[in-house]
């Protein structure tokens, strides 16, 4: 039997063995990726459409078609605020983050005193600005009083509200203005989101090689020639990866999924919050669709 | 003289961008490190500085008692410790499952695994938060697909264990696991087919050649995906709060903190306290639950931008 065996094995050749194996190693993920994602995403598709009763001897389900979805979309008095807050959050934020952090990439990438440890502030935030943290940071009342007392000062009326009556007697339109303040007032919540966008970028602009800028640069061209003509085409596949991290990121944690989570755990309406998560998976599917197929046609690939 | 001048404007230029740089930088690092500069100074504050006008930053009467109370209602050493173990177990275990199935999807073509790979892709892009509920049933009433009611009986509770985050991480679908995948699958790409086939040629099987050629040359990804994939469980309240609600692991004693802190100081009742006081002592918690990363960040920060640089993601 087992020089059988071994025969059957010994006949293979390197390509069979190879696909063999292959089949073997990406075993563990396939078996998790059923149980884990595929039957539960299938289940929660079945769950939307139907109800859901806990009894004594079971879980209950009956169909009731798009009932759910209706719910969610008219009845509940949350879902769609939530929803459109969420995604007008991100529309706004997403931009702001990719450009933000390609910028800091530059910097962080140029020679300077104490460069390794700016660095390592500005990653600072993929280790704290996640989960629980987050979360408890922003209820934090401590810090809302010493923001207060802060705002309160003299220099409260410079600012951004400064920047702002500069930039409309310049003649900028009111939109771009609000929402560059809007940017600057909100600079936290964005330095906190592009840590990991940020690491991306700079590695990115590590691995352009030297010989461009130096070519560049006997032909005359200016760094900000450079950055336009080398730095910003040769990273542009990473404007694509980023943008699309971000928007799941942003996606990650927000108002919405607690809602869906406390539709589901504490009202123990499965049914309702599973409809909930669909319309939201529909959503995320529908924009990031969107916004590859607008950026990839400018993406410049050197190959 | 003129290309004196000339010079003199160029390196006016470069000291106005080096000023303009330091500034910016100085500026925004500033941001990141205020809250945690802000949480460091509420944590070591009196009750008492908190209602004075005249303290902002620095305590008029300095106190550890802060901590003290929140290292005890927390149960601060037995969760470092539960939270830890439960960290290093599921780094250790996705990034094993996860480099095998990179490396599959990599070099070991089989039919049907660009298939597979696209599912990979799908897991990145579904929200957890949309298949929470059938997992949660699931794992609720385990069975298997029938096997274990065959050996015990009755279906397992699997909740409220280490099990659920076992489970997932041995089959690469724990936490942001895609991401791993596509990290580990990027970085083998990258390594000359060369290398494998000169290791057949000398009588390496492909086991033999992933352990002993291909892993040792992949450190950099799987420091990234250790990193990431550490950092991000112990910050985890989504599954956390969800498989597990009694345990204690740092994400569920923070969130609960509060409560328990509030039912501690007023005996039982928790709408008397001072919501102030509660907040501090709940900064000073945020604090002690960030500090190991912090400590283990600073030694491990030089590696983050060097192993990113190499994983490949960006080639």
């Amino acid at each position: 039997m087992k020089s059988l065996l071994k025969l059957g094995f010994k006949e293979r050749t390197y390509a069979q063995q190879k696909a063999f194996w292959g089949f073997l190693y990406v075993l563990p993920w396939l078996l998790g990726f059923i149980f884990f994602f595929l039957i539960p995403l299938l289940t929660s598709l079945r769950y939307s459409f139907s109800k859901i009763e806990a009894k004594s001897s079971g879980i209950l389900i009956t169909s009731t078609g798009w009932k759910n979805y209706v719910e969610a979309l008219t009845v509940n008095t949350s879902f769609n605020r939530t929803l459109t807050e969420a995604i007008v959050n991100m529309v706004v934020n997403v931009p702001l983050i990719v450009i933000f952090s390609l910028f800091l990439a530059v910097l962080l990438n140029q020679k300077f005193v104490g460069r390794s440890v700016a660095r390592s502030i500005f990653f600072l935030p993929v280790i704290l600005a996640s989960g629980v943290i987050m979360s408890l940071e922003s209820s934090s009342l401590v810090q809302a009083i010493n923001d207060q007392n802060e705002s309160s000062g003299i220099l409260s009326g410079f600012g951004s509200f400064e920047l702002a009556r500069m930039m409309l007697q310049a003649g900028v339109s009111e939109t771009i203005v609000n929402y560059l303040t809007g940017a600057v007032d909100r600079i936290y919540q964005i330095v906190s989101q592009s840590g990991v966008q940020i690491l991306i970028f700079l590695a990115g602009i590590q691995t352009i090689s030297p010989q461009l800028y130096e070519a560049s640069k006997i032909e005359g061209a200016t760094g900000y020639e450079a950055f336009w003509k080398i730095t910003f085409p040769m990273v542009s596949p990473l404007i694509l990866v980023n943008m699309i991290y971000t928007i799941i990121d942003s996606f990650s944690n927000n108002t919405l999924t607690q809602l869906i989570r406390d539709t589901g755990f504490v009202n123990f309406n499965f049914g309702l919050s599973s409809a909930m998560a669909w319309i939201y998976f529909v959503a995320i599917a529908v924009i990031l669709l969107i916004s590859t197929y607008l950026v990839s046609r400018k993406v410049f690939y050197h190959e | 003289m003129f290309l004196a001048r000339l010079f003199s404007i160029e390196s006016w230029k470069r000291w106005l961008w080096t000023i303009v740089r330091l500034t910016l930088i100085a500026g925004l690092s500033f941001v990141i490190l205020y809250p945690i500069l802000q949480k460091i100074s509420t944590a070591i504050k009196h009750q008492t500085d908190l209602y004075s006008p005249i303290v902002i930053w620095i305590p008029e009467t300095f106190t550890l008692d802060n901590f003290r109370n929140a290292i005890e209602i927390m149960d601060y050493w037995e969760t470092l410790l539960n939270t830890f173990g439960l960290s290093a177990m599921t780094t250790i275990l996705t990034a094993l499952s996860c480099a095998f199935a990179g490396y599959g999807f990599a070099r070991l073509k089989f039919k049907g695994s660009n298939l597979l790979f696209a599912g990979v892709i799908l897991t990145i892009l579904v929200p957890p938060t949309t298949i929470l509920i059938p997992i949660y049933l699931n794992l609720k009433d385990f069975t298997l697909m029938g096997i274990v009611p065959l050996l015990t009986g009755k279906p397992v509770n699997l909740l409220n264990s280490y099990w659920p985050f076992i489970l997932t991480s041995l089959t690469a679908n724990s936490l942001k696991a895609g991401l791993y995948i596509f990290i580990f699958r990027q970085f083998f790409r990258g390594i000359p087919k060369e290398v494998e086939e000169a290791a057949y040629i000398d009588g390496a099987g492909v086991g033999t050649t992933f352990t002993r050629i291909m892993l040792p040359n992949a450190i950099p990804a799987i420091i990234t995906t250790t990193l990431f994939s550490f950092v991000w469980q112990w910050n985890d309240s989504f599954f956390t709060t969800t498989y597990l609600t009694s345990s204690k692991v740092m994400s569920t004693q923070l969130s609960s903190l509060p409560y328990n802190l509030a039912i501690e100081l007023s005996g039982g009742d928790a709408s008397k306290a001072d919501p102030f006081y509660l907040s501090m002592v709940q900064d000073t918690g945020i604090l002690l639950a960030i500090l190991p990363l912090i400590i283990i960040y600073l030694f491990v920060q030089r590696y983050f931008v060097e192993s990113i640089e190499r994983t490949g993601i960006v080639g």
